[in-house]
């Protein structure tokens, strides 16, 4: 079991015949996602990569019956693909691309309001690595082969720190149901606290480690939550115990610039609602291990 | 991205928010003849930096005769100021705003900021303006006012009034104060600012509502569709270790500890900074080379860190998704060969093409000291460290 993807998950990708979109449409198929084409305006009607390439997303949906999709797009054109997913009846879109406007996410997350809450689409990102449901399907740039599959679920902003906690986990043989990259920008499609929930529900979790980061009030807002509606363990991290107030870390997110936003203030509110956190970055492994088996112990 | 006082004046007053009669001065006599120009017999001469704070460092004078504004500006240019926002390294003041003296009636405080919680534009008020926000979040906490925006429909006349009359401004003045709210909230959207602030706003003895002070940012996401914004960019304000990474697409922040880091994804990059504090050492800096980390990237980012005189060891943490850790080991070499690397370098590769990456990094012959795992790293960077700067003082 996972959380939003799996194998027989239909999933279209816009920006398909760019360069990065391309590459990453090649790798997803062969590690089994179920691509069923893609979207690039101007070009509908061709076949690329050995599938259909549509003008609109509503043309692919019609066709392929896709329900997910993977945005490559550029920065000044993605805020309007995603709503262009959102109206086509898409009901999960993970984009990818680094470098839109605040303003335009806004526009990006209001506009998705406009739907129902049973209709609406999840939206993971942007600048984010993506998903991957371990042995099942991937959508995003990570490199498949550092996830066991697991019963671990994995939400972090980070790429690079998910693959890292992912490769020690790896190597004390834990896996991973799904692992999530909600992204590094201010405003996002989804939050820490819209996964945990997915992951609270999910038959195939058995705990979930999250890996927060300085800035914004997603860990917060999730320890909260978790305390009050989560009987799953928790086990966090958050990076930028190094980081100075008010100086931008390289994710637009990644900024100290409110009480509560700092990498100490945050792991202090997680302590306060029980989480478990992982003392430094080379524990990610050995913190998930010993939880673990402190759940079997008490089973 | 910040911008001067001058500059953020300048956009407001399109967007019909009164500011005081001013003009640019960039030597002590064109500031004498600037206040000519203006008028009057009292004016300011205020530092042009990316700070707040200037008053208390010395950077805003009240004169009332050429000499004394020769004096001022004199006492100024050239000179780094030192505000509490400067850090102590301070910023050069290369350019001097002269404007007519303001009666002051009483002082305002008005700030736009993105809300990250609610995902709107939120407008911040006080009737304590001139404090910093946060001393009056200390100090009245009770006298801020705080609205946000619906995006589908954009800021209304009404929230507008709602905030004029919870300020206590005048009845006259109200029309005026929901024109100066309403023309910050459009400028905020149409130059896609992340931040605005007029602090003080200030009801003038002759009944109009100025803007005394205002400073902007940009979202910096979205400089491509503001090029008017980007040319108002002021590298002179900036950390030159930062504007030359910058420029050579790096994203870059210079601090103040001695161990150099090459990393990517700005996440592992905090964790290894971390990891580096834990194994205690400091690090230099923040160092995210991105998502195609070509040798050229490489070799670029070890100029970039080098340039810091401080750096007294390199760390590269590359854990390989899309990148290829054979790449980036070719990266790292041609950078040893071509830029030359003076002090001890601590690698660890992970990922895509590890073994491989790995393997070129030993048959170099070059001196680099290998790491594994990323806590081995940490140790090995800190112990390279310790072990050079102790010869280096020796």
């Amino acid at each position: 079991m996972s959380i939003l993807l799996d194998k027989n998950t239909r999933v279209i990708v816009q920006g398909f015949t760019g360069k990065i979109g391309s590459f990453h449409a090649d790798d997803m198929k062969r590690y089994g996602t179920n691509v069923v084409g893609g979207v690039t305006p101007g070009k509908g009607g061709l076949t690329h990569l050995g599938l259909p390439v549509f003008n609109t997303v509503k043309g692919a949906v019609q066709e392929t019956g896709a329900h997910a999709s993977i945005v490559f797009v550029p920065p000044p054109f993605a805020a309007d693909s995603i709503m262009e997913a959102a109206d086509a009846g898409i009901r999960l879109c993970v984009c990818i691309t680094d470098g839109i406007p605040s303003q335009d996410m806004i526009r990006v997350k209001r506009y998705m309001r406009r739907y129902r809450f049973e209709d609406r689409m999840t939206l993971i990102g942007p600048n984010c690595a993506g998903m991957i449901t371990p042995g099942e399907a991937m959508m995003g740039i990570m490199p498949g082969s550092i996830y066991l599959p697991g019963r671990i679920g994995i939400v972090g902003r980070s790429g690079t720190l998910g693959y890292e906690a992912a490769s020690q986990m790896k190597a004390l043989g834990i896996g991973v149901s799904t692992s999530v990259g909600i992204g590094g920008d201010p405003v996002n499609g989804s939050s820490f606290k819209d996964m945990l929930e997915l992951f609270e529900n999910d038959p195939g979790t058995d705990a979930v480690l999250m890996i927060g980061e300085i800035g914004g009030p997603q860990e917060a807002e999730a320890a909260l939550w978790a305390s009050n509606n989560m009987k799953k363990p928790l086990i966090a991290y958050i990076a930028g115990l190094s980081a100075p107030k008010g100086r931008r870390m390289g994710h637009a997110g990644a900024i100290i610039s409110a009480f509560g936003e700092s990498a100490q203030e945050k792991v202090e509110i997680l302590k306060g609602a029980g989480v478990t956190i992982v003392p430094t970055p080379s524990s990610f492994g050995e913190t998930v291990a010993n939880v673990l088996s402190a759940m079997s112990k008490a089973a | 991205m910040d911008i001067h006082e001058y500059q953020a004046k300048e956009l407001l007053s399109r967007y019909q928010i009164h500011i005081p009669r001013g003009g640019l001065a960039y030597s002590p006599e064109q500031a004498a003849y600037r206040a000519r120009e203006i008028g009057g017999d009292r004016w300011v001469v205020k530092a042009q930096v990316h700070s707040g704070a200037r008053g208390k460092a010395g950077g805003i004078r009240i004169c009332s005769s050429d000499h004394e504004i020769v004096e001022a500006a004199d006492s100024m240019l050239g000179r780094t100021l030192v505000t509490h926002q400067t850090g102590p390294q301070g910023k050069l003041v290369s350019r001097l705003y002269v404007e007519e003296a303001m009666d002051i009636e009483r002082e305002i405080y008005i700030g736009f900021v993105l809300d990250r919680k609610l995902e709107r534009i939120m407008i911040v008020a006080s009737s304590s303006g001139g404090m910093e926000i946060e001393e009056i979040a200390e100090a009245e906490p009770d006298s801020i006012i705080r609205a946000t925006v619906d995006p589908g429909v954009g800021m209304q006349d009404f929230q507008a009034r709602e905030i004029a009359f919870g300020l206590g401004i005048d009845n006259a003045l109200i029309g005026r104060a929901t024109q100066t709210l309403l023309g910050c909230y459009r400028s905020f959207v149409d130059y896609d600012a992340s931040m605005l602030e007029i602090n003080p706003l200030v009801v003038t003895k002759r009944g109009d509502l100025v803007a005394l002070d205002a400073k902007m940012s940009f979202d910096e996401n979205a400089l491509f569709r503001r090029p008017h914004i980007a040319e108002m960019r002021d590298k002179s304000q900036e950390d030159q270790r930062e504007t030359f990474a910058s420029d050579r697409g790096l994203s870059y922040v210079g601090l103040d500890g001695n161990i150099g880091c090459i990393i990517n994804g700005a996440g592992l990059a905090m964790a290894t900074m971390d990891m580096i504090k834990i194994a205690g050492g400091e690090p230099a800096n923040f160092l995210d080379i991105g998502g195609g980390a070509s040798p050229e990237r490489v070799a670029k980012s070890f100029r970039a860190v080098l340039r810091d005189k401080n750096v007294e060891t390199i760390l590269v943490n590359i854990f390989a998704g899309i990148n290829r850790c054979d790449w980036v080991a070719e990266g790292v070499i041609k950078a040893l060969r071509e830029v030359g690397v003076p002090v001890p370098l601590v690698v660890r590769l992970s990922g895509t093409n590890m073994e491989e990456g790995r393997r070129i990094l030993a048959e170099s012959g070059e001196d680099i000291i290998v790491a594994e795992t990323l806590a081995e790293a940490a140790d090995k960077a800190v112990s390279a460290w310790r072990a050079f700067s102790a010869n280096k003082a020796a």
